[in-house]
């Protein structure tokens, strides 16, 4: 750039307001293109869900006004509802939500610990829990699905985990076996890592116990870090596929996405049904995510992914 | 609560905090307690099952039955079975059109948009919405926009005067399109690290090379590259080992079952090690050849993550 030799720019804040029509018009351009290659299978899908089957292959490629439904119908919906989503939808929210619970007990206080308590074998239980992040899940799920089918005492199980199926086709077996969270616990590390040490060594020295040092002390200033978590292991878990795939073999207990992956063997092409159908699973998702935007960004910035 | 002054490094108070700590007061056992949990569901469901399947990678086992032990057998099986290099070769195929493609992509985008100008936190939220769909819901969204007769896709290229696709029907067609489904889905997650990466890197660098005259091109070739090199060694490890895994999308868009056999698209062409995996240990039921399948793949990626380390040299920089 020829300005910046003779008048030094400090930040890329200034720049911009110095920067020439053209180039900020072919950035914004550039950035539309990419956003709209981004969103539209979104669009797409959204104004397919409302549309009959006729008025599906009813659309011309040049004349934009075809794409939408010639008319709204919520036809698709009712009857995706009427298939048992309602259920699915209601075992995604609760296997989500209770997990997610755990993940922020489980996470805090290992992260807590990890971070601003001293004991022998510290630093290599965590370097250990960190490299649990490198093991595959494709490496755990034959075991883990043959540990929860012989669970001893669930379902009809004995003490040698012999008679039953355990687990499997559970809560149980949806929920528990997801409890482990190297990733939480490394962000809460992170996060208590930023806290002022002062303030636990003042309370400690109020005679305050560990417990009361993190519950009263550390946990109400870490709200953010919290709420990152939150929002990470609940759209994770409420997208999570394989997992559920494998444990849940009833109704009544599978997820939205079991039930999706489900819908497509069976509609195979009546792709209105299975776009409204994907439109109840991703929309809740998509909305938690546009409401809570800053916590992701916060979330990866807080792992300390940088430069 | 109870905030007192005890900055100062002297008189009792000082005193006791350096004994609470020598005598482990600061944690002591509570550390333990503390960890426990997390540690616990941790061993009994992510470590004992490591080990679990190396132990079921030498047996026989069905469910039915106990398990017997079988030695190298379910190893030597792999080398036998006609459809595991090819679901090696395809997964191979897949990461690698992937992830090279993918990181660019991803980079380009964060310089793209690492400038406060008006609406860049719309365009990020846009770039991102892919990343927290799920892969079921994505899967089934391409799967429409593919469709050959009716699909979005084959309509721009009519309309474009172009040759119409068959996409995931073809087996010379079908990998490259869940390829170009994987980018899409994931350059709004790799862009966001890539972002706080370049939001670290100090600016007075910049103005450095400025001063120097460095163009735009070579300060990020100078600058932003170099200083990028972690981030990139965190972003092509973690894409890769996922690359590795790919399961849900060849699962939805193209298995098909039929006489009893689960192929992996057209001619087997999609068929990946997780899906050849996931068939073997529930729907043929044969735990330990999927152990086997699964260790070794555990393996790759642990070689995998070793070579990332050698050659991006992670160590110089941590």
């Amino acid at each position: 750039m020829a300005v910046a030799r003779t008048e030094p720019v400090s930040t890329l804040r200034t720049e911009s307001r110095t920067w020439p029509i053209m180039r900020r018009t072919i950035l914004y351009l550039s950035m539309s293109i990419i956003g709209f290659i981004a969103v539209f299978p979104f669009v797409w899908s959204f104004l397919g869900s409302f549309k009959t089957s006729e008025d599906l292959f009813d659309f011309a490629i040049n004349d934009p006004a075809t794409y939408l439904p010639a008319v709204w119908k919520f036809d698709n919906y009712t009857t995706v509802w009427a298939l048992n989503f309602g259920r699915f939808f209601f075992n995604s929210a609760f296997v989500s939500a209770s997990i997610t619970v755990a993940h922020l007990v489980l996470a805090s206080t290992a992260g807590y610990a990890f971070a601003r308590l001293e004991f022998r074998g510290r630093d290599m239980l965590f370097v250990a829990v960190i490299a649990t992040l490198m093991v595959p899940f494709q490496v755990t799920m034959v075991p883990l699905f043959i540990m929860i089918k012989n669970f001893p005492f669930f379902g009809g199980n004995n003490w040698q985990g012999a008679g039953g199926f355990g687990m499997v086709n559970t809560y149980w077996g949806l929920i528990i076996p997801m409890f482990p969270t190297a990733y939480g616990t490394f962000l809460l590390r992170q996060f208590f890592q930023t806290l002022p040490k002062e303030l636990e060594d003042a309370a400690r020295i109020d005679g305050a116990s560990e417990f009361r040092i993190y519950w009263n002390v550390m946990l109400p200033l870490s709200g953010a870090a919290l709420a990152v978590l939150t929002v990470f292991s609940f759209q994770f878990i409420w997208n999570d596929f394989v997992w559920p795939f494998i444990i849940t073999k009833s109704e009544e207990l599978k997820t939205i996405q079991v039930g999706l992956a489900n819908f497509r063997q069976e509609f195979t092409t009546d792709w209105g049904l299975l776009m409204s159908a994907t439109m109840v699973a991703t929309l809740p998702v998509l909305f938690l995510f546009l409401m809570t935007q800053r916590y992701f960004v916060q979330g990866i910035a807080l792992s300390g992914i940088k430069g | 609560m109870p905030v007192t002054d005890a900055a100062a490094p002297e008189g009792p108070r000082a005193e006791l905090l350096r004994r609470g700590r020598r005598f482990g007061t600061r944690g002591g056992l509570a550390g333990y307690f503390f960890v426990a949990p997390s540690l616990i569901f941790l061993l009994i469901f992510v470590i004992v099952p490591i080990f679990a399947a190396l132990y079921y990678s030498f047996t026989f086992y069905d469910l039915m039955k106990p398990p017997r032990f079988i030695g190298w057998d379910n190893y030597a099986k792999l080398f036998d079975d006609l459809r595991y290099p090819r679901a090696v070769t395809n997964t191979l195929y897949f990461a690698f059109g992937t992830v090279p493609t993918g990181v660019i992509t991803s980079l380009g985008l964060a310089v793209l948009i690492n400038r406060s100008i008006r609406g860049i936190y719309t365009f990020r939220a846009m770039f991102y919405m892919p990343v927290v769909s799920s892969f079921v819901s994505v899967s089934l969204i391409w799967l429409w926009l593919y469709e050959p007769q009716f699909g979005l896709f084959n309509e721009i290229f009519e309309g474009l005067g172009l040759p119409r696709l068959k996409w995931l029907r073809s087996a010379d067609t079908a990998m490259f399109s869940l390829i170009v489904v994987s980018i899409w889905k994931n350059m709004g997650l790799n862009m966001v690290i890539y972002l706080a990466g370049l939001q670290g890197i100090p600016s007075h660098l910049y103005e450095a090379a400025e001063i120097d005259g460095a163009s735009g091109w070579q300060r990020f070739l100078r600058v932003t590259a170099p200083l990028l090199a972690p981030t990139t060694f965190f972003v092509v490890i973690v894409y890769f080992i996922g690359a590795l895994q790919m399961f849900v999308q060849v699962w939805i868009m193209t298995t098909q079952v039929g006489n009893n056999v689960l192929t992996g698209g057209p001619l087997d062409s999609t068929i990946t090690v997780v899906v050849l995996l996931y068939s073997n240990a529930f729907e043929y039921l044969k735990m330990g050849y999927a152990a086997a399948m699964s260790f070794v793949l555990f393996i790759i990626i642990g070689l995998v993550t070793l070579i990332n380390v050698k050659v991006l040299g992670y160590d110089s920089f941590s």
